[in-house]
């Protein structure tokens, strides 16, 4: 057995450091626009919105229902070839693209169950004082499902922020493909890992923290 | 005789069961009606047609210049419909992600198009005359049964409208606070508001209604000035629940 390179692991630091950047903007684009899709598919299957309701739940079903590695290798090696416009399409927004369909799928179902949660004497109350469907929607159900939610989502955002790890599978030099550079020059796989695994978990530590004041937060102002 | 909201055989159905059988109704500017009788009778589904929360299966609801067929009502219809007619829940039904200002706000603002200050002003007012201005930037959550009940009422207050509709607004409450929820009604009563309240408060049906309307079976079985209907039934039935309740 040998001891571990610390002094390399420590010049290492800073070089993987600089990547962060990228990673969190793959994972906060991603988790923004993987909102704002899972709030539009919860919204259509809540409301049962005819054939569009069943294009969503076969979409989500297919999202669910595959690996992730295997939707950015679809988005990015195999949607060229069927577009050939698409060939300029490069690795960042392709793991984006796909992070947001993957987590969006995922994320629907659960804004949907937070909805269906909400009390029906809410909707019902806001109806009775003539509130159209979008405005009882976006007024009084979704700020409640929100925060059933809240948890939920953050869990998956963390988890997003792993998964852009597999954006380097795409040519992407972000944490894991710097460090996986790195160790291919100094054969020194387990330091180069360790050092980047190190960095996700802090990040991910950080969160928990940031997610943990958030719910306290979101606590205090209303119960249902 | 002139009727501010005219109703004409309303009909709902809940699968093969007839809830509402054919409702006439007329309502004068101003009348305040009280409606009794056993629970599962339809009154609580004849209050929710009025308001469209739930879906009449045949009839005419005439209210002003409105003029809705039940069973081809559009949805322009029900929102017109719901704009001036207001609902008190059993169970309160405040908005629970706002707090008690902001639900008395929130149909002038986001209904009616009023702007912020002018709404937040009007709840003000109201929140004085439901004795909670000390009150308003409290969440449901942390209100009383009767402070709920108090702003679900200033919150149909606020609309204006020309019929409120009250399901049992204090069937729901705990003793203590049954008696500031009906003073509050009593004190909307004397201001002359056209009302249907659906109650188990015999005592107080009498005090504030002009009419006491007896149901039975998804129909009205007979109606009257409330010495009538509490003093000389005619119906057998009527006497069976008042002796009953009473
Ligand atoms: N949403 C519903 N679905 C099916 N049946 C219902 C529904 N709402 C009410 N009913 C039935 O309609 C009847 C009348 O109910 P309701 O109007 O609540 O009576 P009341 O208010 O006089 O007690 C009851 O038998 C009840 O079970
Ligand atoms: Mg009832």
């Amino acid at each position: 057995m040998r001891p571990l390179d610390i002094a390399y692991m420590g010049n290492m630091l800073p070089v993987i450091a600089s990547y962060i950047p990228l990673t969190l903007f793959m994972a906060v684009v991603g988790m923004v626009l993987a909102l704002v899709l899972a709030a539009v598919f919860a919204v259509v299957r809540v409301l049962r919105v005819p054939i569009i309701d069943r294009v969503v739940a076969v979409f989500i079903s297919f999202f669910r229902g595959t690996p992730l590695l295997v939707q950015l290798f679809l988005f990015y090696y195999g949607l060229p070839q069927l577009f050939p416009s698409l060939t300029s399409l490069d690795g960042v927004t392709a793991a984006i693209i796909g992070l947001t369909l993957h987590f969006a799928a995922y994320m629907a179902e659960s804004i949907r169950g937070a909805i269906l949660g909400v009390d029906r004497s809410q909707w019902e109350a806001a109806s009775s004082i003539g509130m159209t469907q979008g405005q009882v929607l976006r007024r009084i159900i979704l700020p409640q499902a929100a925060r059933v939610a809240a948890p939920t989502l953050m869990n998956y955002f963390i988890d997003m922020i792993k998964s852009t790890s597999l954006a380097f599978t795409l040519g992407v030099t972000e944490m894991m493909g710097a460090a996986q550079k790195e160790a291919a020059g100094s054969f020194l796989y387990l330091e180069a890992f360790l050092v980047v695994a190190l960095f996700y978990w802090a990040i991910v530590e950080i969160l928990s923290v940031g997610q943990r004041w958030i719910e306290r937060h979101l606590g205090r102002a209303v119960a249902r | 005789m002139s009727c501010e909201i005219r109703v004409d055989g309303l009909v709902k159905r809940f699968g093969d069961q007839t809830v509402l059988d054919g409702i006439d109704l007329c309502l004068q500017p101003g009348e305040r009606v009280a409606i009794i009788g056993p629970s599962g009778t339809g009154k609580s589904t004849l209050l929710r047609c009025l308001n469209y929360l739930d879906r009449p299966d045949a009839g005419h609801i005439r209210l002003g210049d409105l003029d809705i067929d039940a069973a081809k009502a559009s949805s322009a219809d029900v929102l017109a419909l719901r704009r001036r007619t207001s609902f008190v829940f059993q169970n309160y039904a405040l908005f629970a992600n706002k707090t008690a200002r902001e639900n008395i706000m929130e149909g002038l603002t986001v209904v009616r198009g009023w702007p912020k200050a002018k709404a937040g002003a009007r709840a003000d007012e109201i929140l004085a005359q439901i004795g909670l201005s000390d009150r308003g930037d409290s969440y449901p959550v942390n209100l009383s049964g009767g402070q709920q009940q108090r702003v679900g009422i200033g919150r149909a207050m606020a609309l204006h409208a020309d019929l409120m509709l009250f399901d049992e607004p204090t069937s729901a409450l705990d003793p203590e606070w049954v008696g500031e929820v009906l003073d509050l009604i009593r004190q909307i009563a004397d201001g002359r508001q056209t009302m249907l309240i659906v109650t188990h408060e015999m005592q107080f049906a009498r005090e504030i209604a002009d009419r006491i309307i007896f149901m039975e079976g998804g129909r009205i079985v007979e109606q009257g000035p409330p010495e009538q209907i509490f003093g000389a039934a005619q119906d057998e039935r009527t006497r069976a629940f008042l002796r009953r309740v009473g």
